[in-house]
């Protein structure tokens, strides 16, 4: 049974359809992908699966339960998600210490310090870490920080919403090194989404192609290359995504 | 006409050892350490870790530097004119006109309670004498060419009504509506989806070529800047540690810039683990 299971889903945001039909399904210890221009629902269909989206319909299945309406408690031991805007998402006026502490107390998991040093560790930032501020921090270390307040929990399926955006590519090869390397030794399922399609080539097996709110295709990422399998729209993100060519670009069309 | 990449008789932009040091309560913050480069009519690429500079370079030129910090050049020369001596007067008789910034955080950068539509017509009517109508007119144009879908409805929107990749949008039209010599586009494009990032550069694109613009382009990625611009400036911790024609990226000497592209995933690439970067303290002296 696949860890993450969507099926037929369908969102809409006062009465316009934003996700139309989306479906896929993520394998247990996984990676995979999300890709699509700005607007096509990646960050939504994660948002969904996460609780954050009322209007919604069709099934969703995580580690072989399905979802209702509503989540509770206990889904966000099995699920967590890193948002998109690691210095949005984190409490300016909290240090790291009480932002990794509040998930311990809220599900009441007990030895609270030791839980928090082990998830700085994890992420490789030193215990003295917990006195600082969000503001105190690196863009990277920000970061870091947002994986660790993921991972306290001991999730198996980690939602990622562009995980390394705001950093630059020194700081990103080392969040894309970590993520990898807890996902071996925790035997994490990731979803990850990402502008970049060499971080998904990278990090997934598999990728799901979305436009306007559907998935367009479905595909393995080994399968990138050999373009000429692809969809007109998949194609055309591929020849975007290789790089500025003036004359490329005239021939860009709108896929509806 | 010039030619790309070719050098005008005065250049545009001519620095030579220019040094941005800030105050802080920790000491000073030696922001930049001494850079010199010549634009023409091109596109110039500054790429860069963050917190080499790139940003504070590009804001020295348009004398915008923060209160807590100075600026030192032995040369610093636009179209001959020296910037050091200019006071209030002179940067609003050039800012905004003959050199424009587009900012690395937009919404930050537009005025919360003014729709973004009167914004750029403002940013027009500053410069320009026309009438309401022409400079709605030009507004809309000016959206629909940053390939904003419904310019009439963006318009009359406040900019939190906007999404990121609108809100950077609209910023790069308001900075090229006035037509200036030069631009400093600070990641103009990052919010943006790979189709649409292209889209918007190669606005500018026809305008450096087309209008003679100079362009320098501030980014965290290598491969498009490669592919976009003409020469490159790699800087480290406020330096300039290699100056690169841009089609030999990837011929890179300097082990920064090697180890910068050595970060890179590739669509291809083993799943292995990504190199990181080793930091070497000789860059720093260099
Ligand atoms: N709260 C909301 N109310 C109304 N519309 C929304 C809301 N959130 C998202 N949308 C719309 O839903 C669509 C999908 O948005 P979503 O954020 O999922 O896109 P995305 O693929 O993640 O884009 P990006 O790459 O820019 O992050 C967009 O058209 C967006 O404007
Ligand atoms: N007002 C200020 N006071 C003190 N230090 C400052 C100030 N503004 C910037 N700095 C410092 O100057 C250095 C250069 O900053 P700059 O914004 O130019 O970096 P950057 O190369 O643009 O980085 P990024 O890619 O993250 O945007 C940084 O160390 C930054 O912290
Ligand atoms: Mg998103
Ligand atoms: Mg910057």
């Amino acid at each position: 049974m696949p860890m993450l299971e969507i099926e037929y889903l369908n969102v809409r945001f006062s009465d316009t359809p934003v996700l139309k039909d989306v479906g896929l399904a993520v394998p247990r210890n996984a990676s995979f992908g999300l890709v699509g221009e700005s607007g096509s629902g990646k960050s939504t269909v994660l948002r969904t699966v996460c609780g954050l989206v009322d209007d919604w319909d069709g099934t969703i299945s995580v580690a072989d339960r399905k979802l209702g309406a509503k989540r509770d408690l206990a889904f966000y031991r099995t699920t967590q998600m890193v948002f998109q805007d690691p210095y949005g998402s984190l409490h300016p006026r909290h240090t790291i210490h009480r932002i990794l502490s509040e998930p311990v107390k809220v599900h009441r998991l007990g030895d609270t310090e030791a839980r928090v040093a082990a998830a700085l560790a994890q992420v490789g930032l030193d215990a003295t870490f917990r006195f600082r501020y969000p503001h105190q921090l690196s863009g990277g270390q920000r970061q870091r920080v947002a994986i660790a307040r993921a991972l306290i929990l001991e999730p198996q399926l980690v939602l990622l919403d562009e995980p390394t955006s705001a950093l630059d590519v020194s700081i990103q090869a080392e969040i894309l090194n970590l993520l990898q390397d807890l996902q071996q030794r925790l035997g994490l399922t990731y979803v990850v989404v990402s502008h970049d399609l060499a971080i998904v080539a990278h990090m997934c097996e598999t990728v799901a192609i979305m436009n306007r709110g559907r998935v367009v295709e479905t595909v393995a990422t080994g399968a990138l290359g050999d373009t000429a399998s692809l969809s007109p729209y998949s194609r055309q993100l591929l020849v975007a995504s290789k790089g500025y060519d003036r004359a490329a670009v005239d021939r860009f069309v709108d896929f509806e | 006409m010039e030619t790309t990449g070719a050098m005008a008789e005065t250049p545009l932009l001519d620095i030579e050892n220019l040094r941005v040091t800030f105050r802080t309560s920790h000491g000073t913050v030696e922001a930049v350490r001494g850079i010199g480069f010549t634009l023409g009519r091109e596109r110039l690429g500054i790429v860069g870790e963050s917190g080499s500079g790139k940003s504070q370079t590009g804001r020295a030129i348009l004398g915008l530097t923060a209160g807590n910090g100075e600026i030192r050049a032995d040369r610093l020369r636009f179209h001959g004119q020296d910037l050091m001596g200019f006071g209030q007067r002179e940067w609003r008789a050039i800012r905004g006109k003959r050199i424009s910034m587009v900012m690395q955080d937009p919404i930050y950068s537009l005025n919360p309670v003014m729709t973004v539509g009167r914004q750029i017509v403002e940013a027009y009517t500053t410069h320009h004498r026309v009438s309401p109508r022409e400079a709605k007119e030009k507004t809309l144009e000016m959206l629909a060419a940053v390939k904003i879908r419904d310019p009439e409805s963006v318009f009359g929107r406040y900019p939190h009504e906007v999404s990121g990749g609108m809100g950077q949008r609209i910023m790069i039209a308001m900075m090229l509506i006035p037509d200036p010599d030069l631009i400093i586009a600070d990641e103009p494009t990052s919010a943006l989806d790979v189709t649409v990032q292209l889209q918007v550069l190669a606005i500018l694109d026809d305008l450096v070529r087309e209008r003679g613009m100079g362009l320098i382009f501030i980014s965290h990625d290598l491969s498009l800047v490669s592919s976009f611009c003409d020469r490159i400036l790699v800087m480290y911790k406020g330096r300039i540690m290699e100056e690169l024609k841009a089609s030999e990226l990837h011929r890179a000497k300097h082990p920064y810039t090697r180890g910068l592209l050595d970060c890179l995933p590739s669509l291809d690439g083993p799943k292995a683990p990504l190199r990181v970067l080793r930091r070497d303290p000789a860059w720093e002296i260099g």
